[in-house]
């Protein structure tokens, strides 16, 4: 008993001790988040995305290699509203980082920053893999991101007050650009106006309501659930009567529902980068939303 | 001139035929035309100006509309946003999860009879599922955060057949230790291997592997302590210590002994990382000590009595568990593949006592020992998404087991059966349907040598449903 006394003290101890780092350690679930961070701390920060552009960010395994990065993060910044429900939980109580918990400084979850869209009414599960807090694909929308760099910024400022005035110069010339960006980008997409789509999953929800598309149908015949063929056949004969302009699909889907349909209804196919990475030209944000207006264009002509 | 004067006029104008307009002369037909032309372009202007009046008002209502329109969405979404959340003291309801299952099961052996050859049986039930329809255990589970500085979770496993519910684990965990650093407390399933750790609704087939049924009783949930240590390297590293009451095989009795200290300790440590984007692995290393003291069995002796044994000595079981998780691209979403294995090698020692009712040839106590293994391998391929198909092989090695009793002369062979040397196997195959990510309908087939000479062909088809809370997976 006295040994476990002693070992039991003898932890605690160590595990309060606080600890001393160089430079930043920002755990990203999502490249997009990872990309902003970059941009708003440069070198003052490691940051490294726990999802790629091909991973479906609502299910991802909780890999050890996760647990690692997690376990020495000073910042974890996540889309949040329950998008990593299926394994940043586990990452967070496994890790032993404290820092990180949610409520900490160390946790930052972009939806909180931004006005959700699509909240249900009702919650039930034959509705599909619905989220009570809302749709959490918000960085589709470029306005958000203005949001959740604004708070980044703050966030970064607060953890390593060393370093505020290089990440608040830093992140006033990122959102001087961007805010420019979004001036280009809105111009350029105004063909785009009221242009029907066909989305596969409700992952581009803000990207249409700040372009002003007009979403007519969705591969998954419901939330999460992959694109059954009654549901495809079904999707064919509205496209008959209705057609859409465009079927847009996320780098991380599998294209082939979306193909099906395109060429039963020589409507034309489209994917999209989603996020930082999900194609050559999405290098960075500015590319990520260049590239998808780009790319809806030449399919809109 | 005046309106109604020029009404006048164009009245008259309009009734041409009139005497007074036949006496006109031409100055006055000039005059009268004249007026009415102006007074023509004098209404066309008001006309205009009416209609873009009209125009103007028609935009402005749209506008309005479309103001009270988005006024009315964002009200009806803030009436969403206020009704979802829940108020009081509801709002800190921890989050409840609940597992249904039932299973249909056709065995070609009766499975009253079950034994697992070669090795001592473990203090519960490790049979597959019963012959026919029958429900499994529902799972209820909640958890939440009690502060800052701690999460509990309680996962109780309720019985269909009036047992009641049992408490499958229950524990407290911190949440504000640093450094890598986890402390868990409560009973909680044991981190001895790879398998024992997941809930009987996360499993890849409807029951244990073999090695897990008679190394571990098929599932070991301790009463203890977990001390856990993450490595700050990139390489996945943790180190474990758990402290326990000993309370279930291959401790016993059962319930645990009647002492202060502990009656299991076991040591765990993996290694895990990436290959690649597509590919994670995790490698663990267990030890389990356990100093089991009157841990007793039942067994039929050479006079066909129905006795009753007990071991009390010492128990080390080492495992050996992998994992390697496959996706293209580490996205699983659409196919992926799951292999796992572990090997499990255990040492008894201690002394046997025969017949500790004395119901049959008297109670007798002699030496034990026994170096025992057994391993699984399986793999699960998702080929499409929702189907996934599985194959998993059991092998279990009893060695010898070297008794006093038997050597001195004193019993035969015959008087232990369970104990004569045997090495199982099992093949056991799978398929799935997985329409969402919470239920699954599962085909399975296994051909199952537990028992000597009784080759038992077990067909399962089975569900398993969860609802509420989303719960995440362990890799």
């Amino acid at each position: 008993m006295k040994r476990l006394l002693t070992l039991l003290v003898t932890i605690w101890f160590v595990a309060f001790a606080a600890p001393a780092a160089a430079t930043l350690n920002v755990f990203a679930c999502e490249p997009e988040w990872a990309a902003l961070v970059r941009e708003i701390a440069g070198d003052k920060a490691t940051v490294s995305s726990a999802t790629t552009a091909l991973q479906d960010p609502h299910r991802i395994e909780a890999r050890p290699s996760l647990i690692a990065r997690m376990r020495t993060a000073d910042l974890v910044v996540c889309s949040g509203a329950e998008l990593e429900i299926g394994w940043l939980p586990l990452l967070l109580t496994q890790a032993g980082n404290a820092r990180i918990q949610p409520g900490n400084p160390g946790y930052l979850e972009a939806s909180q920053y931004v006005t959700r869209i699509e909240i249900p009414a009702s919650f039930d599960r034959s509705q599909g893999d619905i989220h009570p807090g809302g749709n959490p694909h918000i960085q589709t929308d470029p306005r958000n991101i203005t949001k959740v760099a604004e708070a980044v910024i703050e966030r970064l400022v607060q953890l390593d007050a060393a370093n505020a005035q290089a990440y608040r110069t830093r992140g006033k010339m990122f959102l001087d650009r961007w805010r420019a960006a979004i001036q280009r980008w809105e111009q350029r997409a105004a063909p785009l106006r009221g242009v029907p789509i066909v989305v596969y999953h409700k992952d581009w929800s803000y990207f249409r309501d700040w372009i002003g598309l007009r979403e007519v149908g969705s591969l998954e015949p419901k939330p999460g659930i992959p694109p059954t063929s009654a549901h495809l056949a079904e999707l064919v004969n509205r496209m008959q009567r209705e057609p859409a302009k465009i079927i847009i699909y996320s780098a991380y889907s599998s294209p082939k529902a979306a193909e099906f349909l395109s060429e039963r209804t020589r409507i034309p196919a489209v994917m999209l980068p989603y996020t930082v990475g999900g194609s050559d030209a999405a290098k960075d944000l500015f590319g990520l939303f260049e590239d998808t207006i780009t790319r809806l264009l030449a399919a809109a002509k | 001139m005046s309106t109604k004067r020029a009404m006048v006029l164009a009245v008259a104008a309009a009734l041409g035929c009139s005497p007074a307009a036949l006496a006109a002369t031409d100055d006055d037909l000039r005059d009268l035309r004249e007026q009415v032309r102006q007074l023509k372009a004098l209404y066309e202007t008001r006309i205009q100006a009416l209609e873009k009046r009209l125009q103007e008002a028609e935009q402005s209502a749209r506008k309005a509309e479309a103001v009270a329109g988005k006024a009315e969405t964002a009200a009806s979404q803030a009436a969403v946003q206020a009704s979802s959340r829940p108020t009081g003291e509801n709002a800190m309801n921890p989050g409840v999860s609940l597992m249904l299952n039932g299973v249909y099961g056709n065995l070609s052996q009766n499975r009253d009879g079950f034994k697992i050859n070669g090795f001592i049986p473990t203090l519960g039930d490790v049979g597959p599922p019963k012959r026919g329809l029958s429900l499994g255990e529902s799972e209820l589970a909640f958890a939440a955060n009690a502060d800052h500085h701690f999460r509990g979770t309680l996962i109780a496993a309720i019985s269909p057949d009036n047992n009641g519910a049992e408490i499958e684990e229950a524990h407290i965990q911190t949440l504000s230790l640093s450094n890598g650093f986890t402390i868990k407390a409560g009973r909680f399933f044991s981190g001895v291997g790879y398998h024992n750790q997941i809930h009987a609704h996360a499993w890849d087939f409807v029951d244990a592997p073999l090695a897990n049924k008679v190394f571990l009783g098929n599932q070991l949930a301790e009463d203890g302590v977990q001390f856990k240590w993450v490595a700050p390297t990139e390489l996945y590293f943790d180190a474990g210590l758990e402290l326990g009451r000993g309370r279930k095989f291959p401790g016993g009795p059962d319930g645990g002994r009647n002492k202060n200290g502990f009656g299991s300790s076991n040591l765990f440590a993996h290694l895990g990382g990436d290959i690649g984007a597509s590919a994670a692995w995790q490698a663990g290393l267990s030890y389990l000590g356990t100093s089991p003291q009157d841990r007793s069995y039942d067994d039929l002796d050479s006079t066909g009595t129905n006795v009753t044994n007990s071991l009390s000595g010492r128990s080390r079981l080492w495992v050996v568990d992998g994992v390697l998780k496959w996706a293209p691209n580490g996205n699983p979403t659409y196919t992926n593949i799951k292999l796992q294995g572990e090997y499990f090698r255990r040492r008894e020692d201690g002394n046997l006592t025969y017949d500790t009712a004395a119901a049959s040839r008297g109670t007798q106590t002699g030496g034990f020992a026994s170096r025992q293994s057994g391993w699984y391998l399986q793999g699960v391929y998702q080929f499409i998404p929702m189907w996934r198909v599985g194959y998993r092989y059991d092998r279990l090695n009893s060695g010898t087991t070297g008794l006093g009793l038997f050597d001195s002369g004193v019993l035969t062979a015959a008087d232990f059966p369970i104990l004569e040397s045997y090495n199982p196997t099992r093949h056991t195959l799978m398929a799935d349907w997985n329409p969402s990510e919470f239920s699954r309908i599962r085909l399975q087939f296994a051909r199952d040598t537990s028992r000597r000479g009784a080759i038992d062909n077990q067909l399962f088809l089975q569900y398993i449903m969860s609802l509420g809370a989303h719960g995440a997976h362990k890799f």
